[in-house]
């Protein structure tokens, strides 16, 4: 029997998800056209250990988001299994179970469209606390939820406006003041920062740095900016089309770097340490998820792949960093790259 | 608190595109007129037009009083049952202006809660609910309206007819307008329902008729209300229509409409008086409703603002 | 010498709660053949100042002072026919959104031609080798087939290839680039700079790349301009702005970025947020969020002074100019 607290808060293992895109009955049958399905994310594993970070990095269409809303009951998977804690959640809809789900929250994308723009703040942050009852008595609640607003760097008496009397960044603390107001222990950031200009940005990462530290919380984190990973992960899962190709110590993922897309992506990410490089390579685009390539998903814009890479899906499995999903990672047939710390350094 | 709420109101957008709007400042004051001579008919009227000991036959089918003949008297002159122009349609007025409102109320209710339902639930009671309102769309609401009537005629005993006429007119206008109340709000609803809002509420449990009507419902009120001021209009006129026709209110208690029909009737006879007022009356309301209705839509439209 | 020169440009909209001044006395020149970033937050006025070039401001806001030079010849109180005559010919404009940038009922080709015969006098035949010419020159695959399709059916990434080729066929001598890579993928996103780079080199076309990004900035710009709160308060090289920023909000929001290889306990940051147009502070807009804030911040707004290393807008230099 594990000590509890060795388990990973959360375990993930073939988690999938596909979407039926096919048009309708009467179309299909005039048409003769077959029914159509885009697998958004197909067999996804990880775990996450308490109080750490795991990032999902990818480009759109990747199935990032869909692994986070999968998780928070959002969407329902259509295999494997979420466990957090060793409970099963893979079956179970957003909320339910109520005194699990509590101990699970969730921060969004754009900072405009995840406050109701009808409510007032204080009703906003309320909210949670009420559902999951975790502070019934309404004069009790209101002052939690003052304390959560200064708590978050706004004021006790910004509960009584409305969302639109605030700017991106304070909508984001409102929205991370929701997310603790039941003193969750895990929680799914769904590309927290990407509206925020950049300035505003390196304070919503400070604060949930300082959150992390303060509450002892487990983020899953989902963004497509490779720094902003870099700086928040203690792990980093790459993704392609539904599938992590790549899952390391966030440490080690950008410094030795195994699968030729995670090597793709920080060859491209424009960086401001690198002036005028040059980026002029052929690196084609994702391609089409509902029609994906044969074996290796990534083999048409890999300049590594052979007939094994278009014919057979790799296995995810260990490579020199953590875990790779890559023929050629497997054969060795990649040159070990020099540490990109070293390759930057000289800038 | 209540002076800030105020203050808040006075300075919001709405407000102030409706202080600088002619158009709706002139439809506006119109008809808070029409509506105060509504509610306090039984005061400005100088006879009761639905009482029959009230009226004298001898005073049928006096002109205005500005026209030779006419008596101060009776201001707009007198129909053939010696009624009161002018008091007649300060009672038709309210009838007409009550079964409008009530069948846009019931109209948007069924149409809010259908649409609400559709849009959110989406699949097969989605698709029954639009389809039903495709079917219902497809017939003249005139015609739906006529068949609610006759129906409603049909099961009623005779005797209660004139009773119950208008809660008649009110069920077969409202049960004609709902479609446009459901179409918007559906679409409405399908926007706001992916919205990370919706989202959130649905991660803290909250259930799904929580979500509909706490969350969804004030956020797709805006075009409702657009709706409703349009639709008020239409409610008057349909109510007009059939009272024309002669399957709405009856004469012993007569709406503008019906004040029409049995004016249309002595036109011809040279008493133009009778048909003239209350067609006039119904004009300016059915066009003050509208142009408010404009005002308010372009008002809300984030795009023309 | 210099293709672009925009004097104390200043551009307001009326409201009904008075005038809101989006841009205010911005400065710039654009040498030929150059890439000039213009970054900033949203609502700096980084796209208002790009909008205000090419003339596309959206009523009622109107340009209420100021002069913009194209060539030595004032295009800022050109008719709307002479601005379109400008607009293409002149300055091609390269927008966020190619999908919105694009006719979707006309094929690549038919507006590639369109556009070439409206500017230069070619035959039409002439016009297609041409065009056909440009989709191979912006690196679309089999441009003789691909040149009588429509934009759905090419990619994100091949659709913003296709808008350049649209901006470029004119042969205008400045190109307004506003956030042409927000919308892609991190992967195309590179691709498409390189090819921004690497045409303007070719035709020796200038471009204002307008973008929050300070990557792409540091990736294809000669210099930068950094805008806050509608003013220019930084320009100078891009390495220069970029390594060794001045003004106190450039060097804080260089700090504030995230970088690949480093991960401090807390990152550098900018307390508070840009102000709203209408409450903008007197002084310096920048002195409320100031680190090293005086007290004449607060009083007197700091005009652009160039010195050997570029242009900043701060007492801090001003001052050290004075004594």
């Amino acid at each position: 029997m594990m000590h509890p607290d060795d388990r990973p808060l959360l375990e993930v293992s073939g988690l999938r998800k596909s979407f039926d895109l096919s048009k309708p009955f009467i179309n299909r049958l005039i048409e003769r056209s077959e029914r159509q399905f885009v697998k958004a994310v197909d067999g996804v594993d990880f775990t996450i250990q308490r109080g750490q970070t795991l990032s999902l990095v990818g480009e759109s269409g990747c199935g990032k988001s869909t692994v986070a809303k999968l998780i928070m009951g959002l969407s329902r998977p259509s295999g494997g299994s979420i466990r957090f804690e060793g409970t099963e959640l893979a079956d179970q809809p957003a909320g339910k179970p109520a005194q699990l789900r509590r101990r699970m929250q969730m921060i969004f994308q754009d900072p405009y469209a995840s406050l109701n723009p009808r409510w007032r703040v204080a009703r906003i942050i309320a909210e949670p606390m009420k559902s999951f009852a975790t502070h019934p008595d309404p004069g009790k609640r209101r002052k939690e939820v003052d304390r959560l607003l200064e708590f978050v760097g706004l004021s006790a008496a910004d509960g009584d406006k409305f969302p639109h009397e605030f700017s991106g960044g304070q909508r984001q603390r409102i929205s991370i003041a929701r997310a603790i107001s039941t003193k969750p222990e895990f929680l799914v950031c769904d590309e927290p920062t990407s509206a925020l200009d950049v300035s505003v940005q390196a304070q919503i990462l400070n604060l949930m740095r300082e959150l992390q530290r303060e509450l002892g919380l487990t983020y899953l984190f989902i963004s497509h900016d490779l720094a902003v990973v870099n700086y928040i992960s203690d792990w980093i899962g790459v993704m392609y089309l539904g599938r992590l190709v790549e899952l390391a110590p966030a440490a080690e993922i950008f410094a030795k770097p195994q699968h030729p897309y995670t090597r793709l992506l920080l060859d491209t990410v424009p960086d401001i340490s690198m002036v005028n490089r040059d980026m002029d390579r052929p690196a084609g685009e994702v391609p089409n998820p509902i029609t994906p390539p044969p074996g290796c998903h990534f083999h048409p814009r890999c300049v590594h792949a052979d007939a094994r890479c278009k014919a057979q899906m790799p296995d995810f499995i260990a490579s020199a960093t953590g875990h790779a999903r890559c023929h050629a990672v497997q054969e060795g047939r990649l040159s070990p790259i020099a540490e990109r710390a070293a390759l930057r350094g000289a800038v | 608190m209540a002076t800030s709420t105020l203050a808040r109101v006075w300075h919001s957008d709405l407000a102030w595109s409706f202080r600088t709007s002619k158009t709706a400042l002139i439809s506006s004051v119109l008809l808070a007129i029409m509506f105060a001579a509504a509610i306090f008919a039984p005061q400005l009227a100088t006879q009761n037009p639905f009482n029959i000991a009230e009226l004298e036959l001898w005073n049928s089918e006096l002109p205005p009083f500005w026209v030779e003949g006419g008596s101060r008297q009776f201001l707009l002159g007198t129909d053939v049952q010696a009624r009161d122009v002018y008091s007649s349609i300060l009672y038709g007025l309210r009838l007409s202006l009550i079964v409008g409102f009530a069948s846009v109320i019931l109209a948007a209710v069924i149409g809010i809660s259908l649409g609400l339902l559709g849009g959110f639930l989406g699949g097969i009671v989605d698709a029954a609910i639009m389809r039903f309102a495709d079917v219902l769309l497809s017939f003249p609401a005139i015609l739906v309206a006529l068949l609610v009537n006759g129906i409603a005629r049909g099961i009623l005993p005779p005797s209660q007819h004139q009773d119950a006429a208008i809660y008649v007119l009110i069920l077969a206008i409202g049960l004609t307008n709902w479609v446009q109340y459901a179409r918007t709000v559906r679409g409405s609803t399908m926007v706001e329902r992916q919205k990370e809002y919706v989202q959130a509420a649905r991660i803290n449990g909250i259930s799904g008729p929580g979500i509909m009507f706490n969350h969804i419902m004030p956020n797709v009120m805006g075009p409702v209300l657009v709706i409703a001021t349009i639709n008020l209009g239409m409610a008057v006129l349909t109510e007009a229509t059939l009272s024309f026709l002669g399957v709405g209110m009856p004469a012993t208690q007569p709406s503008l409409g019906t004040l029409i029909r049995i004016g249309n009737e002595y036109l011809f006879s040279g008493i133009w008086w009778v048909v003239i007022f209350p067609s006039a009356v119904l004009v300016a309301l059915v066009l003050s409703v509208n142009l408010l209705g404009d005002w308010l839509r372009d008002a809300l439209n984030p795009k023309l603002r | 010498m210099t293709l672009l020169k925009v004097e104390n440009l200043t551009v307001e909209f009326p409201s009904r709660r008075g005038t809101l001044t989006a841009i205010e006395d911005v400065c710039l020149t654009v040498a030929p053949g150059e890439i000039l970033g213009m970054v900033g937050e949203s609502g700096a006025g980084k796209s208002m100042t790009g909008a205000a070039i090419i003339g596309l401001i959206e009523p009622p806001g109107r340009i209420a002072r100021g002069q913009i030079l194209l060539n030595g010849s004032r295009i800022d109180n050109l008719g709307r026919e002479d601005m379109r005559r400008v607009r293409g010919r002149q300055i091609g404009a390269i927008f966020q959104d190619p999908l919105t940038s694009l006719n979707p009922v006309l094929t690549v080709g038919e507006q590639l031609i369109e556009t070439i015969q409206t500017h230069l006098k070619l035959s039409r035949s002439a016009a297609r080798e041409r065009a056909i010419d440009w989709l191979r020159r912006v690196g679309i695959p089999a441009p003789e087939k691909r040149v009588d399709t429509y934009p759905h059916q090419y990619s994100g990434g091949m659709r913003q290839r296709v808008v350049i080729a649209l901006a470029l066929c004119a042969e205008p001598r400045l190109i307004i680039a506003d956030e042409p890579t927000t919308a892609l993928d991190v992967s195309v996103q590179a691709q498409i700079i390189a090819l921004l780079r690497k045409l303007c080199k070719e035709t020796g076309a200038s471009v204002i790349l307008v973008t929050h990004d300070m990557g792409v900035i540091a990736e294809t710009a000669d210099r930068v301009a950094v805008m806050y709160a509608g003013r220019v308060i930084e320009v100078g090289a891009v390495a220069d702005v970029l390594r060794a920023p001045r003004h106190p909000y450039t060097a804080g929001l260089m700090a504030s970025i995230p970088r690949i290889g480093e991960k401090p306990d807390i990152l550098p940051q900018i307390d508070g947020a840009m102000p709203r147009l209408n409450a903008r502070p007197e002084g310096c807009a920048f002195n409320p969020r100031c680190p090293k804030r005086m007290e004449v911040c607060a009083r007197l707004r700091p005009d652009l002074v160039a010195d050997a290393q570029g242009e900043v807008a701060c007492h801090l230099f001003s001052k050290e100019l004075a004594t």
